[in-house]
C-alpha cells in the first residue's frame, strides 16, 4: 500500500468581521493542495472569503475523561456573572 | 439508500450494563456523542459501517450520472449536471472524514469498497439508459436520499449529523434540477413524454428499495433506533417518500408503474403493491446489472490516480527538505 496522505482540518471565515470556524477535514499532500481542495470541497456556494488549513496532527485536544474537572468548577462560581450583584433600581441601568 | 447501510451491521456489545446504561442516558437526553467520547464498540462499528457505506454510495453515485455529462442536451443542463456530480463527490468526502473520526482510515475504506467487502446503495447498480434517467435519478433517487438524510441531521453522532446538514443543504438543488428535466420531457413531444414514462417505469421500484427491507425483516433497526442513529424505520420513510412523490408524478401526467397503488383514506397515505425483494437482495449482493462496471470504474480511477498521489507526496517531501535546508 502507498503512503497515507496527511489529514488537514479546514476553517472558513464566512465574511469579514466573523471568526474562522471549523467546517471539516480533508486529505492533501501539502498545504498548497490542502487549500485548493478546501476551496473545492467546502466553498462551492459562497460559504466564505477566507480559508485556514491546519495539519490535524498539530491539534492538541482536551481529554473528554477530564471534562468534569476541567469545566464543571465554573458552574458554582456564580459571582462571575453580573446578575450576582444587587444594584438598586434607582441607580439605573448598569 | 442509507438505511441499507445497516445491512449486516453487528451492533452487539460486550460492555458492562452500567456502562451501556450511562451511554444510553446520554443518548436519551439528546446529547451528541463526539469522536473522543466513550462509546460502546457496537455503536462505533455500526457507525463506521453505515457512514462508510453512505460515503461509498455518494462516490459510486457519481458514475451513473457522469455517464451523461458529455451528452447533456444543452449547456444549461450540462453545467447543472456537472455541478450535481461534483456535489456528490463532496458528499462522499464529508462522509469519509466523519467516518475517519472513528479511527478508520480513508485507505482502509477505499480498499473495502474496491475489494467488494463494503457495500454501497443498490440503486447505483442500475444503468442510466436515456437522458430522461438524469431527470428521474434527480427526482426519485435524490428525493429518496433526502427522505433518509433529513432525519440523519439529528443523528446522535456529532460528526455524522454535521456532515448531513451540509449534504442536505445541497440536495434540494439535485432533486429540483431532476424534476425540471422530467417536466420538460413530459411536456414535450409524444416521444419525449414516452422517454420520461419509460424512465419512471425503470426507476420507481429500485427507488422504493433504497429504503431497505420491511421493518419486520430489518434485523439491526431496533438497536440503531435506540441509539438514535436512525430516527424513523425503513417503512416509515418509504411511506413518506411515496406520499410525497405520487402527486408530483400526477402533475406531470406520468403513471407510477404500480397497479396496486391507491390512496388509503384511513391511514392518510398510499398503499402500494409488493416489492420484489429477491431482486433487491440480488442487487445488494452485487448481482445488479452494473455492479461489475461500477467497481471496475472505481478501481481504474484509484489505480490510474496512484502516480498522482505518489508524485504529490514526493513533491511535498522535496519542498519540506528544501525549506529545512534554507533555515
Ligand atoms: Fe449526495
Ligand atoms: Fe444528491
Amino acid at each position: 500500500m502507498t503512503a497515507t496522505t496527511p489529514l488537514w482540518e479546514v476553517f472558513i471565515r464566512p465574511r469579514n468581521g466573523l471568526a474562522h470556524k471549523h467546517v471539516g477535514s480533508l486529505h492533501a499532500a501539502d498545504e498548497v493542495m490542502a487549500l485548493q481542495s478546501a476551496r473545492d470541497v467546502y466553498t462551492r456556494r459562497g460559504e466564505g472569503n477566507s480559508i485556514w488549513v491546519v495539519p490535524s496532527a498539530a491539534i492538541t485536544a482536551s481529554d473528554p475523561d477530564q471534562t468534569a474537572e476541567n469545566f464543571e468548577p465554573t458552574a458554582d462560581k456564580i459571582y462571575r456573572h453580573p446578575t450576582f450583584y444587587e444594584i438598586p433600581d434607582e441607580v439605573g441601568h448598569m | 439508500m442509507y438505511s441499507q447501510g445497516l445491512i449486516g451491521a453487528d451492533g452487539r456489545t460486550e460492555e458492562t450494563p452500567e456502562f451501556l446504561e450511562r451511554f444510553q442516558r446520554r443518548i436519551d437526553a439528546e446529547e451528541k456523542i463526539e469522536p473522543k467520547d466513550e462509546m460502546p464498540e457496537g455503536y462505533r462499528r455500526t457507525l463506521v459501517r453505515q457512514i462508510g457505506q453512505h460515503a461509498h454510495s455518494e462516490i459510486v453515485g457519481m458514475l451513473p450520472e457522469g455517464n451523461w455529462i458529455t451528452r447533456a442536451p444543452s449547456l444549461r443542463r450540462k453545467a447543472a449536471l456537472l455541478a450535481k456530480v461534483q456535489d456528490e463527490g463532496g458528499h462522499g468526502l464529508y462522509l469519509y472524514s466523519a467516518a475517519e473520526t472513528l479511527g478508520v482510515s480513508r485507505e482502509e475504506m477505499t480498499e473495502e469498497l474496491l475489494s467488494g467487502k463494503a457495500k454501497y446503495s443498490s440503486i447505483f447498480n442500475y444503468p442510466t439508459l436515456s437522458w430522461a434517467d438524469m431527470g428521474t435519478v434527480g427526482w426519485l433517487v435524490d428525493g429518496a436520499a433526502i427522505m433518509n438524510q433529513i432525519p440523519l441531521c439529528r443523528c446522535s453522532f456529532g460528526p455524522y449529523a454535521r456532515a448531513m446538514i451540509r449534504v442536505c443543504k445541497e440536495e434540494s438543488f439535485h432533486q429540483r434540477q431532476g424534476y425540471e428535466i422530467v417536466m420538460t420531457l413530459a411536456q414535450g413531444t409524444p416521444a419525449q413524454k414516452a422517454m420520461a414514462q419509460d424512465s419512471l417505469n425503470r426507476w420507481w421500484w429500485p427507488s422504493l428499495m433504497m429504503f431497505g427491507p420491511h421493518d419486520a425483516d430489518s434485523q439491526h433497526s431496533d438497536q440503531s433506533m435506540a441509539w438514535k442513529i436512525k430516527r424513523f424505520t425503513n417503512d416509515e420513510l418509504r411511506q413518506k417518500f411515496i406520499d410525497a412523490t405520487v402527486p408530483q408524478a400526477e402533475y406531470l401526467g406520468l403513471t407510477i408503474p404500480d397497479p396496486d397503488l391507491k390512496w388509503n383514506e384511513a391511514k392518510g397515505g398510499y398503499d402500494h403493491g409488493p416489492i420484489d425483494w429477491d431482486e433487491f437482495w440480488r442487487v445488494v449482493k452485487g448481482h445488479g446489472p452494473m455492479a461489475k462496471d461500477r467497481i471496475k470504474a472505481r478501481k481504474k480511477a484509484w489505480d490510474d490516480g496512484a502516480w498522482v498521489r505518489e508524485a504529490a507526496l514526493a513533491h511535498a517531501e522535496k519542498r519540506r527538505a528544501r525549506k529545512i535546508a534554507a533555515e
